[in-house]
């Protein structure tokens, strides 16, 4: 378990905005916050109000027009494409909305597929990978295409297939937005327990209050800033 | 499961042995993905592979056309010139001009042909007929091989003839059989009994001729058209040294200058490839055509592949965002792009070689040669990979610039 006390998302003076036409949109004006390791933060807000954007962004998987936005003391914002696209390999796990497997793969190639970046064994490779699915319940569901398993299943695939690499930060879009009360409260206790048990990270961004209890701290954005109020 | 004891047996630590793709897990899990991406739509594919299939077949038909137009000059022998009148092939030569010419320096033998032209029950039996000189022209065509005694056989009955193994077989004649042929150039009926069949020497060796004696046309002509004797169509000429083939040309040209038939004298090849240049037009369309096929099935499958990677591009985004890199997702793309154009590729050239022959037994005699060449296959080969590669590279190019929030914004 890290440090609770050192931030390891260190977010100063970000903003963003894209292109509409000809118009400049603004998304992001100048967030700035924190987020401690070992956290689980809830992003909410409502449409618009660039919580998304906010986790693309720390994710690496978008760039901000100016600010600074450091994880683990390292600045993604000025890191080349190929960098960043290492640098997402080792330090992130997402979990997707529609789960994003590929439906090609089976439960377990998808969540080998984040270790085909990594210098481990063929034997080495399908240890994690069957331990991982043990630990999100699918030992049975192993050989198993996406589309011959539910929502809730194939969600936990994608949970297993965002911590297989040990990564610094998880960041869940939506995790529970396409999926029943039931299998959402499954969801969400695999978060928790990712959170309590192994101390990962966890930004997660939702419009559903129910999910967002299960963060330590909600943080909510109106119209691309950082509602203080709450 | 205590998810504590799995964090710490395996995971830390982990993230700092990241490393690009690479290597010998790549290759497995790369081919893995291309082969099921490529089953993916099953219908989809098996129709752009019908298609590939139909389009290397039809080049590779169209390019064996080609060759067989080509293939009297292929098989021509370089110590071999061919004289003929300087006007116009349809002109004729005396026949005393063969003792002058076999006298110049260099020349070892001298035969001549005539073409007869004569119809096989119908205009459609095409095939070529040639009155020869016996005794000396199949001393200079040693790759037509005649059992020795079926060609003692010819050279004494003056109204024999000596037919190619695929004439014989196409019109199913044998020896002793008669074949009856209507005069065109030389009026009349006129009969012949076969004496001898030739078989080829080498692949490329025309079997689809049929020779008689010189000395029964003449004779006969001298009977019924006595100013059309002692002519003949052309000489062959056999010399010693083929590096001589043009200054021989040029004296036997010049022996004859100003002569009542002035001479053309040509090596066999020029000979064979002036009658392609009378078709050249012909020749040029189907090569045209051949690779207008091509073209238009590298249209159907550049559509083929854009399609399909405009449906992935959620799932290019999410294997970018998981770290993958733009050279991955475009080496699956050209990969999928390829293994389709080879799965067309390898059933239409398998194909290629059935459908010839089926097309060589229904032309009968119009192409003498008619085989599909090493050289054939290898272009097809290079067409299909050209198309898998040409067909894969702006969806290629699409699918590694794709923006990772534009990608998994289109799911959904």
């Amino acid at each position: 378990m890290e440090n609770l006390s050192e931030p390891i998302v260190q977010i100063r003076q970000l903003t963003k905005s894209y292109h509409r036409g000809e118009q400049l949109v603004p998304v992001l004006t100048n967030i700035s916050f924190d987020i401690f390791s070992g956290e689980f933060i809830a992003l909410m807000g409502p449409s618009g109000s660039g919580k998304s954007t906010l986790l693309n962004l720390i994710a690496g998987i978008d760039k901000p027009d100016s600010g600074s936005l450091k994880v683990s003391g390292i600045d993604i914002a000025t890191l080349s494409e190929a960098d960043l696209a290492d640098w997402r390999a080792a330090n992130v796990g997402f979990i997707f909305q529609f789960y994003n497997l590929m439906p090609v793969l089976t439960a377990f190639e998808n969540v080998e597929l984040p270790l085909l970046l990594t210098r481990l064994s063929r034997n080495q490779r399908r240890e994690r990978v069957e331990l991982a699915l043990s630990m999100v319940g699918l030992t049975d569901r192993m050989e198993h295409y996406p589309s011959e398993l539910s929502g809730g299943q194939q969600q936990r695939v994608a949970i297993a297939r965002a911590f297989i690499t040990d990564p610094v930060i998880l960041v869940a879009d939506e995790p529970t937005g396409d999926l029943d009360r039931a299998s959402a409260n499954d969801i969400l206790a695999m978060l928790e327990r990712l959170n309590s048990e192994m101390g990962k990270t966890i930004i997660m961004v939702t419009h559903d209050p129910h999910a967002a209890k299960s963060a330590h701290s909600i943080r909510h954005l109106e119209k691309g800033e950082l509602d203080v109020t709450n | 499961m205590e998810w504590r004891i799995f964090y710490l047996a395996f995971l830390p630590g982990f993230s700092s042995i990241i490393r690009r793709v690479s290597g010998e897990f790549a290759k497995m899990h790369f081919l893995k993905l291309i082969l099921r991406n490529t089953l993916r739509h099953k219908l989809r594919t098996g129709l752009t592979v019908l298609g590939l299939m139909v389009a290397i077949l039809a080049f590779g038909l169209l390019r064996t056309v080609v060759d067989a137009w080509y293939a009297g000059a292929e098989g021509a022998s370089s110590a071999r010139l061919v004289t003929r009148n300087a006007i116009s092939l349809v002109f004729p030569l005396p026949i005393n001009y063969q003792e002058r010419i076999r006298r110049i320096q260099g020349v070892t033998a001298i035969s001549h042909a005539s073409w007869f032209g004569g119809v096989y029950v119908t205009p459609k039996n095409f095939f070529p007929q040639f009155a020869v000189d016996a005794k000396t022209y199949f001393n200079l065509y040693p790759e037509y091989l005649i059992p020795p005694a079926e060609l003692k056989a010819f050279l004494t009955d003056r109204k024999g003839c000596v037919i190619g193994r695929k004439l014989a077989s196409t019109y199913g004649f044998k020896i002793g059989d008669t074949i009856p042929l209507r005069g065109t150039i030389y009026p009349g009926s006129w009969s012949f009994t076969v004496r001898a069949i030739y078989d080829g020497a080498e692949a490329g060796t025309d079997t689809s001729q049929f020779f008689f004696h010189w000395d029964y046309l003449n004779e006969t002509m001298k009977k019924a058209v006595a100013r059309r004797t002692d002519w003949i169509g052309v000489y062959v000429i056999e010399i010693s040294d083929p590096d001589r083939a043009a200054e021989i040309s040029t004296e036997v040209d010049a022996m004859f200058r100003n002569s009542l038939a002035e001479t053309l004298t040509e090596t066999e090849k020029a000979f064979q490839l002036g009658f392609v240049s009378m078709t050249e037009a012909i020749v040029v369309a189907i090569r045209i055509v051949s690779f207008l096929v091509i073209f238009i099935i590298l249209a159907v499958m550049a559509n083929t592949m854009a399609m399909t990677a405009r449906e992935r591009i959620a799932e290019y985004a999410t294997l970018k965002a998981l770290g993958f890199g733009p050279r991955f997702l475009a080496g699956l793309i050209y990969g999928e792009s390829l293994a389709i154009a080879l799965a067309g590729a390898m059933t239409g050239i398998l194909l290629t070689f059935p459908v010839a022959d089926r097309f060589s037994e229904q032309v009968g005699t119009l192409f003498p040669v008619f085989g599909v060449s090493l050289e054939t296959v290898y272009m097809q080969a290079a067409a299909a990979i050209a198309v898998g590669l040409a067909a894969a590279i702006l969806p290629a190019y699409r699918a590694a610039r794709v923006s990772i929030v534009e990608g998994l914004r289109s799911i959904g």
